[in-house]
């Protein structure tokens, strides 16, 4: 199998890399078109801000291609809220593959969100073999509101997104790669896809 | 419902630990990643590394080690010692470590904070300060705590949350070593009045000292190194007691 992760110069990457090894899984960064298109498996990362990793897409012309995809596509993080319409953020459009936009947590908590918190509600084959209340861990300023495209929550100051599915375009908020063996699961079953 | 986290911190010199450990199933105690899996493995929701080497070649030495750790470890992790520009983070991060912290160099040249928020993102810039009280005045002191200034750590605090780090860690020098509590007064109000996550450190020596911390200091995580090294504290005893006081905690 064939696994791409997106290296577009956004933040880093290593950890999911090393995070499939540990699954036996030799993923490519890349940010070449041609390899990620043939790809079966596209992980699409993000750590840091919104506009410039949007201005790093576009530079690459990876904000045309992401959006095509065909194969299961992964977004972590900040990939995540790329792939939806918009983030506030810098202002900065996304990809619009998911109909929802991201806002930014009230300052009547902690911001950045840093730690372990449960998902709940969840609805997808991605969370084959985890049970609601696991904990997974979260870094984030930003959060995406609840919409038709959610399959599972979390709640920091308000219930929302932490993790979205459209089609083969699944989205998590929390790291998978550095969330113990839970992530390591919801990776194997991404796989498995 | 976000959890405190419990993070062991790891003195690293010349790619080693430092400080003995006494799990007494290790095969080497001064490995620090077999060590950092064994915590992870327990359930520490995190890992901070201090690279206390002081030549050039220990720092080498590190990022070895911190790509090993990446490699191996499934949970989160900070680096911090001696880091002082946009360069050395990138070169830690590029090795897989999640966060990195500054101490010296950011009092130093406070614009630090803003160049490394601006590049990397708030998210993996922690910003350690080590404090004192003199004549009832917390003072941020330099160098491990050897060098005292003139900066107010309140100010500093604020200051720093302002340049855009994402995270404090505190550590108050008189409860350092003492085993006796954190310094729970002031992190309560370091607490209250920023808008970052605050992880407590210094004086950690019985479970209920992590209780208090959380409960009356308000501290986001708590760090400790000595009583999780000599297996004073194991970490799972130590959550299953924090949830029975309904400190929400991962178990």
């Amino acid at each position: 199998m064939k696994v791409v992760i997106i290296d577009y110069g956004a933040g880093n990457i290593k950890s999911i890399q090393f995070a499939f090894k540990r699954l036996n899984i030799d993923a490519i960064l890349t940010n070449n078109p041609k390899e990620i298109l043939e790809a079966d498996k596209v992980v699409f990362p993000g750590v840091g801000e919104a506009k410039s990793a949007m201005d790093m897409l576009k530079e690459s012309g990876l904000d045309i291609i992401i959006p095509k995809l065909k194969q299961p596509v992964l977004g972590i993080c900040l990939g995540m809220q790329l792939l939806c319409n918009e983030t506030e953020e810098g202002s900065t459009r996304g990809l619009g593959v998911f109909n929802v936009s991201v806002k930014r947590f009230s300052n009547q908590v902690k911001v950045p969100q840093i730690g372990w918190n449960t998902i709940n509600n969840l609805k997808s084959k991605l969370f084959n073999g985890i049970s609601e209340n696991e904990y997974m861990y979260l870094v984030h300023s930003y959060y995406v509101e609840n919409c038709k495209e959610t399959i599972a929550t979390t709640n920091y100051s308000q219930i929302y997104s932490s993790a979205l599915q459209k089609d083969n375009f699944f989205g998590v908020q929390f790291h998978p790669e550095k969330s113990s063996y839970v992530g390591e699961q919801l990776l194997k079953n991404f796989l498995e896809l | 419902m976000l959890t405190k986290r419990i993070i062991p911190c790891l003195d690293i010199k010349n790619g080693r630990t430092v400080k003995g450990v006494n799990f007494i199933d290790l095969k080497d105690a001064g490995d620090p990643i077999e060590l950092a899996k064994r915590y992870a493995d327990n359930g520490a929701d995190e890992l901070v590394f201090l690279d206390i080497s002081a030549t050039l070649e220990g720092r080498k030495t590190m990022l070895d080690m911190v790509l090993k750790v990446a490699e191996q470890v499934n949970i989160p992790f900070t680096v911090g010692g001696g880091i002082s520009s946009i360069e050395d983070v990138e070169a830690l991060l590029k090795c897989g470590a999640d966060k990195i912290s500054v101490n010296s160099s950011a009092v130093k040249r406070p614009d630090l904070i803003n160049e490394l928020s601006k590049r990397f993102g708030s998210q993996c810039i922690v910003v350690a300060i080590d404090a004192k009280q003199i004549d009832g005045q917390w003072k941020v002191y330099l160098a491990g705590g050897t060098i005292p200034t003139e900066l107010d750590l309140l100010c500093w605090a604020k200051e720093v949350e302002m340049r855009g780090a994402g995270e404090i860690l505190f550590t108050s020098m008189d409860h350092d070593g003492t085993k006796d509590g954190f310094a729970n007064t002031v992190l309560k109000k370091l607490s209250e009045e920023l808008n970052i996550p605050i992880i407590a450190s210094g004086g950690a020596g019985s479970i209920q000292h992590f209780s208090d911390t959380f409960q009356l200091g308000k501290a986001d995580a708590a760090l400790a190194a000595s009583v999780f090294h000599f297996g004073e504290i194991e970490i799972i005893d130590l959550k299953r007691e924090l949830k029975k006081q309904r400190i929400p905690v991962r178990l």
